[in-house]
């Protein structure tokens, strides 16, 4: 016997009320990061080591700038919804678990400030 | 309503499983996920020193440049073209392909040696183009 109401079923949003949502955007920041990774590993293997004047020229290129920057958001909502899982899939204990998928957002959200911050301003002031 | 759920019976677990190619790739995929996590941190360290200026810059260069600086940039690229290689499979056996279990072994072992031989160019490439 079903029990879902009608409603429910055309909503499609199953018992956690997200439905596709989290394996959706762990395929699409994935796909976008194909690109974008290859252009940082590349783009890392080049510059690491470079003169400071040399690498802020690199940065200011506004193509560089905001490729850099999409990289950093891409790379970083998909290793917090990464990370989420492997929290979910170890952490048992309900007050440890909660705890731990705050710092994760925590941890994501200042590490995407100070990138994006040293990105534009580098872009932005040199 | 514990006892009832420490008293019921698990399923085996990894140890219990003769490691075949499929699952330590699995592993490793997962493991790399979790060590570039870590790795944003040394991402976001050298793009806030470039952004503070010369001398601090200089100093942070000094220390990637480093042995172990060196063998950790290393790493942390080796780790992101793994997940990269690892992420396409995925990505391939969500549109249904690569599911032949032979094939998924064959892909399992080259990706090992794909990642590794790719890294190593990507930086010999990089350096020689400077």
């Amino acid at each position: 016997m079903n029990m879902r109401t009608p409603l429910g079923k055309v909503r499609g949003l199953g018992s956690a009320k997200e439905g596709t949502d989290h394996f959706w955007r762990q395929r699409l920041t994935a796909v976008a990061s194909i690109p974008l990774t290859i252009f940082f590993v590349v783009f890392l293997a080049h510059y690491a080591g470079a003169p400071h004047a040399e690498l802020i020229a690199a940065l200011s290129n506004p193509f560089v700038a905001v490729t850099m920057g999409l990289m950093v958001v891409a790379g970083l909502v998909h290793m917090k919804i990464g990370m989420q899982v492997i929290i979910e899939d170890y952490v048992h204990a309900e007050g440890a678990k909660i705890a731990l998928l705050m710092l994760n957002t925590f941890f994501t959200i200042a590490v995407g400030g100070l990138c994006l911050f040293a990105v534009l301003k580098i872009a932005f002031a040199g | 309503m514990t006892n009832v759920t420490r008293s019921r019976p698990l399923s085996p677990h990894l140890q219990i499983y003769k490691p075949i190619p499929t699952m330590i790739m699995s592993i490793m995929h997962r493991i790399t996920g979790g060590a570039l996590y870590f790795g944003t941190v040394l991402v976001a360290w050298w793009l806030i020193a470039a952004a503070s200026g010369a001398a601090y810059y200089d100093w942070v260069n000094w220390l990637f440049g480093t042995f172990i600086g060196k063998v950790v940039l290393f790493g942390y690229t080796w780790a992101l073209v793994h997940h990269l290689l690892g992420g396409i499979r995925h990505l391939a056996w969500d549109l249904g392909y690569g599911y032949e279990k032979h094939f998924a072994t064959r892909m399992a072992k080259a990706m090992i040696v794909a990642s590794a031989t790719l890294t190593l160019v990507i930086w010999v490439v990089g350096y020689l183009a400077r």
